[in-house]
């Protein structure tokens, strides 16, 4: 480490070597565990295979198959829809819940103890998280207890745990989170003397939020819905548990091939996800720079 | 100021975020009551009873279906704590870096940027399929700690582009002036500012390492991971040792936020006591 700076004559090494000596390990940890793996993962798509091994001859059926089936296509639609209806729902509740925390909240102390308590959630593991929703949702829990009780229905709601309903509530409670958190860095570098200035020219709370506050906390939303996308469409830990192996993404058929040993197909899917991630991450990218966005 | 009277928005809004935090914290609640679960008791309310039984199930490894926990955590702990050591040390000195212009620094940024937001489960198999490819047995301490730099690392480097971009050079000229070399700048200068966040990059690299399942799962080979194993259970032992896991881990991870928000606000403490005096 720090090669460059420990020499023991000064300006031995310019500057400019300094710093590409010191991002060396990091660029050839992604070199080689992210690069050549996805240009072999390309290479292997365009293989024959068999139920065994991959033969080193070109065989274009899976490219057609992967490309032309209807399965493919309901496949994306189901993942979108889950994007679409987490996204419409974290956004919204991510922008409010940043915007009480930021701009009505007078206490610092209090609005750092908010933010720990929603940031705490995040950092615990993932799979506990899953299983907690079991006592609370699942055939005998404290939901379908509750509206027993009450009689208004008769028997458990079997769709409450195990279904598409689950993988969404699941989504939603993990990924409200990022959406907070870079909506409320946005609004955290909005000088208060804005504000104030709006306020003073007469301007309602409403037009505030939609004129000044929205407008510069774009760049933090699209950073926001940037994390969303990735963690939906190559979610395959979530789905498994809370669909309970009935709801099937387009991440669960790439696992479902891989646990078939069909690499080819595997692959092929992987580079068509690949491709669909990496357009929406760049058309979102359009409305921040994440570099700036670091900057305080 | 604090005199003005609140407007209804305020009352909606905090309504609002009162029910986000029990619609995040109710299971979790449920969860840690349900792990003290009568030895007779099931996965859901009502309690039979109050028992430790589920702990002890777990401790004695002897519980139907209960696999390897033990090992299980043995090996999740031992691959986070090598990966947030690397995480650290290749983070902060790729982020020193950047606090110029050099050649390929695009590249490399957007590379990180890259891993981060692939699909997991196509960095695992990548990795799993070059190993098998060039006939390497895949093995935690290769290809698992590798899987899992893929993670951590980006999250690692834009901590320290936050980190570095509060940063003021003027700090280090000054102490280029006063004739320091390259390594006391970094030990007497740059190190104490920037350590809270370096702090920071090992939580992030230790918890992230702990929780990854869709890049790892693929690559350690023999053995099962904490959350692998959690998963198994689920479908092996659907009893209250789940939730007993589940308060057990809660209760770790708590101790490690809690322990490295102490460390970082009593260093910013004595930096600003120093600066002050």
């Amino acid at each position: 480490m720090l090669s460059s700076q420990t020499s023991p004559s000064r300006a031995t090494i310019p500057p400019k070597l300094a710093s590409v000596l010191q991002v060396t390990p990091m660029a050839l940890v992604f070199l080689a565990l992210v690069i050549v793996p996805l240009g072999l993962i390309f290479v292997v798509s365009f293989l024959d295979y068999n139920f065994a091994q991959v033969f080193p001859e070109l065989y274009l059926e899976t490219w057609v198959d992967v490309l032309t089936s209807d399965l493919t296509l309901a496949l994306y639609l189901k993942t979108f829809k889950f994007l679409v209806i987490v996204w419409a729902i974290t956004a919204p509740l991510g922008f409010a819940i940043a915007y009480f925390l930021a701009f009505h909240l007078r206490s610092n102390w209090l609005r750092t103890l908010l933010v720990t308590a929603i940031a705490i959630p995040f950092w615990t593991s993932g799979p506990i998280r899953m299983v907690s929703w079991v006592p609370l949702l699942g055939r005998e829990g404290v939901v379908n207890q509750t509206l027993m009780g009450a009689g208004l229905i008769d028997e458990p709601l079997g769709w409450l745990m195990y279904s598409e309903f689950a993988v969404l509530v699941a989504y939603v409670q993990m990924l409200t989170m990022p959406m907070i958190a870079t909506a409320l860095n946005s609004m955290a570098k909005i000088p208060p003397s804005v504000i104030q200035a709006a306020r003073d020219a007469g301007a309602s709370e409403w037009q505030i939020v939609r004129d000044i506050i929205f407008p510069l906390v774009r760049p933090g939303l699209a950073i926001g819905t940037i994390i969303v996308t990735t963690a939906i469409m190559g979610d395959v830990v979530m789905v498994k548990f809370m669909g309970g192996s009935q709801v099937n993404t387009v991440g669960m058929s790439i696992i479902t091939d891989l646990n078939a040993f069909m690499y080819p197909p595997a692959a092929a899917k992987s580079i068509l996800l690949l491709i669909v991630v990496l357009s929406i991450v760049v058309s979102l990218l359009r409305f921040a720079d994440i570099r700036k966005e670091l900057r305080s | 100021m604090s005199t003005r009277k609140r407007p209804l928005s305020f009352y909606l809004l905090a309504g609002l975020t009162t029910v986000f935090l029990v619609y995040v914290y109710a299971p979790m609640a449920c969860l840690y009551i349900l792990s003290f679960q009568g030895p007779e008791g099931g996965m859901s309310f009502p309690m039979v009873g109050w028992s430790t039984h589920w702990f002890q199930t777990l401790f004695s490894g002897e519980g139907q279906g209960l696999g390897d926990v033990p090992g299980a955590f043995q090996r999740s702990i031992r691959l986070a704590a090598c990966t947030a050591v690397l995480t650290l040390v290749i983070s902060v000195t790729a982020g020193l870096a950047y606090r110029r212009k050099f050649p390929g620094s695009g590249a490399v940024f957007y590379a990180a940027i890259a891993s981060m937001v692939l699909p997991g489960i196509f960095v695992g198999f990548g990795i799993a399929l070059m190993f098998n490819l060039l006939g390497w047995q895949v093995n935690w301490f290769t290809s698992g700690i590798g899987a899992q730099l893929t993670w951590t690392l980006p999250f690692g480097l834009l901590i320290m582009f936050i980190v570095l971009g509060r940063f003021r050079s003027s700090y280090e000229e000054a102490a280029v002036d006063l004739g320091a070399s390259a390594s006391q700048r970094f030990r007497w200068v740059i190190l104490p500012i920037i350590l809270p966040g370096v702090i920071g990059i090992a939580m992030a690299g230790l918890t992230s390492s702990y929780e990854e399942t869709a890049r790892t799962s693929l690559n350690v080979g023999m053995g099962n991971t904490m959350p692998m194993e959690v998963m198994g259970l689920l479908n092996a032992a659907a009893t209250p040792v789940l939730f007993a896991i589940g308060t057990l881990t809660t209760l770790i991870s708590f101790s490690l936020i809690i322990l490295s928000l102490v460390v970082m606000t009593q260093l910013a403490k004595r930096r600003s006591m120093r600066t002050n005096a």
